[in-house]
């Protein structure tokens, strides 16, 4: 039976990390291009999922819904990039921290204005419901399947429109060097408005896929949030490869910590003693995973080469 | 640039104002509900003393630390697990909260202020994290619900702090306290030393000067001030709780330090005391406070650079801009 739970427990894992992933690739694009911290960035992945449940209330169709949250999440991102990241480039990060801390505050509580605070749920479609066996005695629900495919096919799709376009290119130019990159005529601001209207969407995508799985609450982006600075500032900020290796390796370590940390503590301590450390070790691990990340290599272990 | 010199004695009316309006409040409390008044005017001070703590590492030392609430909580459970264990005295439980916000500065700080600008803020929010949860397993003392105090802590065996009144101006001294001695670290060489470390590392190392030492022990301080505010937060509210240290909570408190104007020390009590007695304002007018308080804040950061201590000072003609006086990044949009 432990195999079986280890290997659930690495699915969740895994798809834990696309998850993060997601939200992570928008963070560390919009941090590496435009040198800006934006801690609203949970807040669009949690109104992400919101947009889902109106898309699905309008139109009772599951593909449509996550559709309008594409949609609806990129226009949140232009609109707050006009109204207020636009006035944030080049200031000091402290400024960028608390402005967009203000933000949340607003977002946040308009969304309890608004939905109320209680948890909403999102139906998932009916052709992804129910589970299929992956090995005898193990049964996996298949729309979790169908989140790590969806977040393994926009990985790949990244990849590409990274590494082989010409947006791409120049997004990489721009994280490495923007002002070379203006000073060769390329329009850096509509650029910036490109780059953080993708990574709203993509924010806004792993919300609204996450929806059916998890409660939809205004606190839902918080703790990812969190998790998604994290991974980036282990990947290297600005490197999107660094975030997906990150991201991987904080779902799995986090999802596995906190199922068999208390169960490994056992053999070497008291089970009493390893029943209390368990759980904050488990909860510490992936923070602690960063503390040393840092110590070892200040900048990540992918750094983007800026100038 | 060149920072002009603040001047200590023409500075020096506003903290006393500020001290002296939190002495009158007792009096202004008479009226009305006096409970309410006290309890929130001494939630007032705790806060500005914390942020006190900030300022003197992010104003003069450039540490922008993310984690700060951590100290808060640190000190306060400190003071909330003495009391469940019947230390429930001032002459214990304070020594202890001291002791543990200053090894936990040591060794968060001895790990984090190797990294640099983004780096930093980051990992001291992943320590801040670490405190939270830890926090939150410690079941033996409420885990996520909390602890609630049997008593406030007595001092010297006489119950003293049980009364709002005598509780108010024991913060308000020290309050003033930590004040004048973050004044007088940041007149001193080391304080001197840590300001050249803030507007020019290389420049403070091609002289002879290690930063990290100077750093290090300007965060130890400051995490031990935040600490005594903590430990003053568990006895007013007679309740510890992990939220004390949530990120959002360190959050609000570099809002305090920026909103007053970071680098002054008296703009950090002036920060706080704006920050909460709006939001206290505001929700009594709104449920949603938040909507107007969000919103008010990004204009606060766009509009007013260098803080409300920043705004005073530039009415006043002839006088240096304390907002000017660091080093300002240059837009390049």
């Amino acid at each position: 039976m432990s195999t079986a739970l280890l290997a659930v427990q690495t699915l969740n894992g895994l798809q834990l990390g696309l998850l993060l992933f997601l939200v992570a690739a928008g963070l560390t694009l919009v941090f590496g291009v435009m040198d800006l911290i934006n801690l609203a960035h949970g807040v669009q992945y949690m109104l992400g999922a919101y947009f889902a449940v109106v898309g699905y209330r309008l139109t009772g169709n599951f593909l449509f819904a996550i559709l309008i949250a594409l949609a609806l999440a990129m226009a949140l991102g232009l609109v707050l990039e006009f109204l207020v990241y636009r006035h944030l480039y080049g200031r000091s990060h402290l400024d960028q921290v608390l402005a967009t801390f203000g933000v949340i505050l607003f977002l946040d509580e308009a969304v309890k204005a608004i939905f109320g605070a209680a948890p909403l749920a999102l139906p998932g479609p009916e052709w992804l419901s129910g589970s299929i066996p992956l090995m005898p005695g193990l049964l996996y629900p298949v729309y979790r399947i169908a989140l790590i495919v969806a977040g393994l096919a926009v990985a790949g799709l990244l990849y590409v429109l990274v590494n082989h376009t010409r947006i791409g290119m120049l997004i990489r130019a721009g994280a490495s060097n923007p002002a070379m990159v203006s000073a060769l005529g390329v329009d850096i601001r509509r650029l910036f408005m490109v780059v953080f209207a993708f990574g709203g969407m993509l924010a806004g995508f792993a919300g609204a896929m996450a929806a059916p799985i998890l409660a939809v609450e205004p606190t839902m982006g918080d703790n990812l949030l969190i998790l998604a600075f994290v991974v980036i500032v282990i990947g290297g900020i600005g490197s999107v490869r660094g975030a997906f290796i990150a991201a991987l390796l904080i779902g799995l370590i986090d999802t596995l910590g906190r199922s068999f940390a208390t169960d490994l503590l056992k053999l070497v301590f008291a089970p009493a003693a390893a029943n209390q450390i368990g759980p904050a070790l488990s909860s510490m691990l992936i923070y602690l995973l960063m503390a040393l990340t840092l110590f070892i290599r200040p900048a990540g272990l992918f750094p983007a080469h800026r100038q | 640039m060149n920072a002009p010199p603040r001047s200590a004695a023409g500075s020096l009316w506003l903290p006393l104002v500020l001290l002296a309006l939190f002495a009158a409040v007792p009096l202004l409390g008479l009226a009305g509900s006096p409970g309410y008044v006290l309890s929130l005017a001494s939630r007032v001070m705790i806060f500005a003393l914390a942020a006190l703590a900030l300022d003197l590492i992010l104003g003069y030392g450039a540490i922008v630390s993310f984690g700060h609430a951590a100290f808060i909580g640190i000190g306060a459970y400190a003071a909330g697990i003495a009391d469940a264990h019947g230390f429930g005295d001032a002459a214990i439980a304070l020594p202890a909260a001291l002791a543990a916000s200053a090894l936990f500065a040591l060794a968060t700080g001895a790990v984090s202020l190797r990294t640099r600008g983004v780096y930093l803020i980051m990992i001291t929010l992943a320590f801040g994290q670490m405190a939270y949860f830890v926090a939150t397993s410690l079941k033996d003392y409420g885990g996520d619900d909390g602890l609630t105090l049997n008593t406030r802590s007595t001092v010297l065996g006489s119950g003293l702090l049980e009364s709002d009144l005598a509780f108010h101006y024991v913060t308000l001294a020290i309050l003033a306290a930590f004040y004048l001695f973050c004044r007088v670290i940041v007149m001193s060489r080391f304080g001197r030393v840590l300001a050249g470390i803030r507007e020019n590392p290389e420049r403070m190392r091609a002289i002879g000067y290690d930063p990290y030492p100077y750093q290090l022990t300007a965060y130890v301080i400051a995490g031990m001030i935040a600490g005594v505010a903590g430990f003053l937060l568990a006895n007013q509210a007679e309740f510890v709780s992990p939220s004390y240290m949530s990120w959002q909570r360190s959050g609000e408190l570099i809002m305090m330090v920026v909103l007053g104007g970071a680098g002054s020390l008296h703009g950090a009590i002036i920060g706080a005391a704006v920050y909460l007695l709006s939001q206290e304002y505001l929700a009594q007018v709104t449920e949603h406070w938040k909507l107007i308080f969000g919103p008010l804040l990004i204009l606060a950061v766009l509009f007013a650079n260098g803080g409300l201590t920043g705004l005073l000072a530039s009415l006043r003609p002839g006088k240096p801009d304390p907002s000017k006086s660091k080093t300002q990044t240059i837009s390049d949009s």
